[in-house]
């Protein structure tokens, strides 16, 4: 008999209280090899930047590696793979990560290189949580159970991000025409 | 870990409130409208980044020191265990929160309610749990403040708290309450929660056991996180 879970809550509009130390929105330091800036923003139903959010990534090294017991038969990293940035009065966010390795799917699989995001806001009662794609590995993309799995081939086009500038461009949209995939983990 | 391999952490998103809460008028635009599309847990998944040991300092869990006088409140301490839905300890996990202090206004740039800021009290704190999965702070009671959903409203006294957990579905930011707060019934952040049993996991309890007599009161609010199935789904492969 499992325990009951305890429920979430919204993080409200003073989160980036909590937000303290050295986890944030460089994934790796300035200078590594093959490093890129994800940026992007995070937009309400109206198209509206929403100005309290946080966004936390998780992901694998280039080589597919995670920094966890549960993946230690796939080699050991010392990759941090955690990112996280509040989001700025204009909604924008950025992360400095690298681009992931191919990771094995439960069924299937390979998976493209993917980034799994959680959204956090006022406004947001249960975070949200979606991927981060990259628009540029299309074969991979072609052959991702996750990806292939959507029932709306049109909305897969909401998790790739574009090629631009020092790295990839990406925007969150809560709700609207464009709204996010978002995924029941 | 466990000599077994482990199947998915458990799916049980109906425990906690829905985003789309007309009550709650800050989701009206936030709340996506379409339904989220189930992911089968992967190594992304079954992974999640480890924070804990290295990453606080002994006095990031008393929120009454650091400034230059004690802040102004009631002392309480706010202590439990974190645990996953299988009874198995949370341990070196990091916990963070943060809240308003005794007069109900929070240290930060955006909060306009006319009440006093408190130079001794920043309302942050950091403590990683055990490993035994127990936690605990020294803080002061936050107190209620009014916001603007509805006419009077008003947030119950609530502290803020992040957990980490072991891997990625066990991340929960949820918020502890003081028992018998007469605001519940119109707070809709707090009736969001679906199921009252669910409302009443987030309420604290007065804990005079650890309670230090003629100096501060205390609460437990134990945690619970998601646990995971007992058999691994099975690997196959499809084209």
């Amino acid at each position: 008999m499992a325990l009951p879970r305890t429920p979430s809550q919204t993080v409200g509009p003073y989160l980036a209280l909590g937000i303290t130390g050295e986890d944030g929105p460089e994934v790796v330091p300035d200078g590594t090899p093959g490093s890129i800036w994800i940026r992007g923003r995070v937009l309400d139903g109206n198209g509206v930047p929403v100005p309290d959010g946080l966004i936390e990534t998780w992901q694998a090294d280039e080589n597919g590696r995670f920094a966890h017991p549960e993946a230690r038969a796939r080699g050991e990293t010392s990759f941090r793979g955690f990112g996280r940035c509040p989001t700025d009065p204009g909604g924008h966010f950025g992360i400095r990560t690298v681009k992931p390795g191919a990771v094995p799917a439960p069924v299937g699989g390979p998976q493209a290189p993917h980034i799994d995001v959680a959204v956090f806001a006022r406004g947001i009662l249960t975070r949200l949580v979606t991927r981060i794609y990259f628009a540029d590995e299309v074969e991979a993309n072609d052959a991702d159970p996750v990806l292939r799995s959507l029932p709306d081939a049109m909305r897969r086009r909401t998790l790739l991000a574009i090629r631009a500038g020092d790295g990839y461009a990406w925007d969150i949209h809560l709700q609207g025409p464009d709204e996010t995939v978002f995924f029941d983990v | 870990m466990a000599d077994r391999p482990l199947g998915e952490y458990r799916r049980d998103s109906h425990v906690d409130p829905p985003n789309d809460f007309p009550a709650y008028h800050g989701s009206q635009y936030r709340a996506p409208r379409l339904p989220p599309i189930l992911l089968p847990q992967s190594l992304t998944e079954l992974t999640g980044p480890l924070l804990g040991p290295g990453r606080v300092e002994p006095g990031d869990a008393d929120l009454t020191a650091g400034g230059r006088g004690a802040p102004i409140g009631e002392r309480v301490i706010v202590h439990g265990r974190v645990v996953d839905s299988d009874g198995r300890a949370v341990r070196d996990s990091l916990i963070e929160i943060w809240q308003a202090n005794a007069a109900g206004r929070y240290a930060h740039q955006v909060d306009d309610h006319d009440a006093p800021l408190d130079p001794n009290f920043r309302g942050i704190g950091r403590v990683v749990t055990g490993a035994d999965g127990r936690y605990r702070f020294l803080t002061i009671k936050p107190g209620a403040y009014p916001w603007r959903n509805h006419r009077n409203a008003w947030r119950p006294a609530h502290i803020h708290f992040s957990i980490f957990g072991d891997a990625f579905p066990q991340r929960l930011v949820t918020q502890m309450y003081f028992p018998g707060d007469p605001l519940f019934g119109q707070d809709p952040i707090f009736n969001s929660v679906p199921d009252p049993r669910g409302r009443e996991r987030l309420v604290s309890t007065l804990d005079l056991e650890a309670a230090i007599p003629e100096y501060s009161l205390a609460f437990r609010f134990d945690i619970v996180l998601r646990g995971r199935e007992a058999t691994p789904f099975e690997r196959e492969d499809h084209d």
